[in-house]
């Protein structure tokens, strides 16, 4: 039950690669470490969320907290990697529309 | 439909630390009555948004120390029926279902952080009932689908195991 995050970054391009459950305990984690990225102008954010294996509303909230930031800063925001359930539950709540998800790229398909 | 069934009662502190242990406990109470992988999953979420909402919302500050959840699982031949109550202050219910909903159509701007996890929980449940006279009580039922899936049906998903 915990969330890891891999950060890397090459010039403007930062990818966080996250491993693990994003939930009301570790959502917060994953705001500190995102939400500063899309704060600055030009910074493109990528993450590869292939490795959740859990991930409920708090971490919606999160990423439409930083689609908001990058938004408002001129960043930008993209997802990719996510595993039919991830998915599953941003089209659900009707985020496939609004978000940037990389597609191609399915998490099960290993 | 049966009546007969047993019941599995915790309580927890309102604190985001314990939301995943509950969620861990009824994901292995369902795995054991024979729902499928999806619909484990579908539960996970759905008990996991009941549970933040109280963490999130039913507490003030003062009285953090004595916040509690309490979560009833009673266990049915053909479903299981979840109940997460808390003693913390009532929200209107009217109110808040009228917001609920996908973001269809929405801006950007329009879109809140909030707000979703009552929508998921009726989304991935089969019934949902919701009381807020004394505190807040979200009960919420999956059924047992045999006909339609084996239950150890082998799939390509590695199993949920944290």
């Amino acid at each position: 039950m915990n969330l890891q995050i891999n950060q890397d970054q090459i010039n403007e391009t930062y990818e966080l690669k996250l491993t693990g459950e994003v939930d009301a305990y570790t959502a917060p984690k994953l705001k500190e470490v995102m939400l500063p990225l899309t704060e600055t102008k030009g910074n493109i954010v990528i993450v590869d969320l292939s490795g959740i294996e859990y991930m409920d509303s708090t971490g919606l909230g999160i990423f439409v907290g930083a689609l908001k930031s990058s938004k408002a800063n001129s960043s930008s925001l993209k997802l990719r990697g996510m595993t039919e359930r991830v998915k599953r539950i941003f089209e659900i709540t009707g985020l496939t529309e609004v978000m940037d998800i990389e597609s191609g790229v399915k998490g099960e398909a290993l | 439909m049966r009546t007969a069934s047993d019941y599995i009662e915790m309580k927890v502190p309102a604190k985001p630390d314990y939301v995943g242990v509950v969620r861990l406990t009824i994901s292995g109470l369902a795995n054991r009555m024979g729902f499928a992988f999806d619909e484990i999953e579908d539960i996970k979420i759905a008990v996991s948004e009941a549970v933040t909402n109280v963490v999130n919302h039913a507490y003030t500050d003062t009285d953090e120390d004595k916040g509690q959840v309490r979560i009833g699982c009673n266990i049915y031949d053909d479903r299981m029926e979840i109940t997460v109550v808390d003693q913390g202050k009532s929200f209107d219910v009217e109110s808040i279902s009228k917001n609920l909903g996908p973001v269809d159509g929405k801006s950007v701007d329009q879109l809140h952080e909030g707000g979703l996890g009552l929508f998921l929980i009726d989304t991935l449940m089969d019934k949902v009932e919701i009381s807020s006279e004394a505190g807040v009580v979200v009960m919420m039922t999956k059924y047992l689908h045999r006909d339609e899936v084996e239950e150890h049906v082998d799939r390509i998903s590695p199993a949920p195991s944290q």
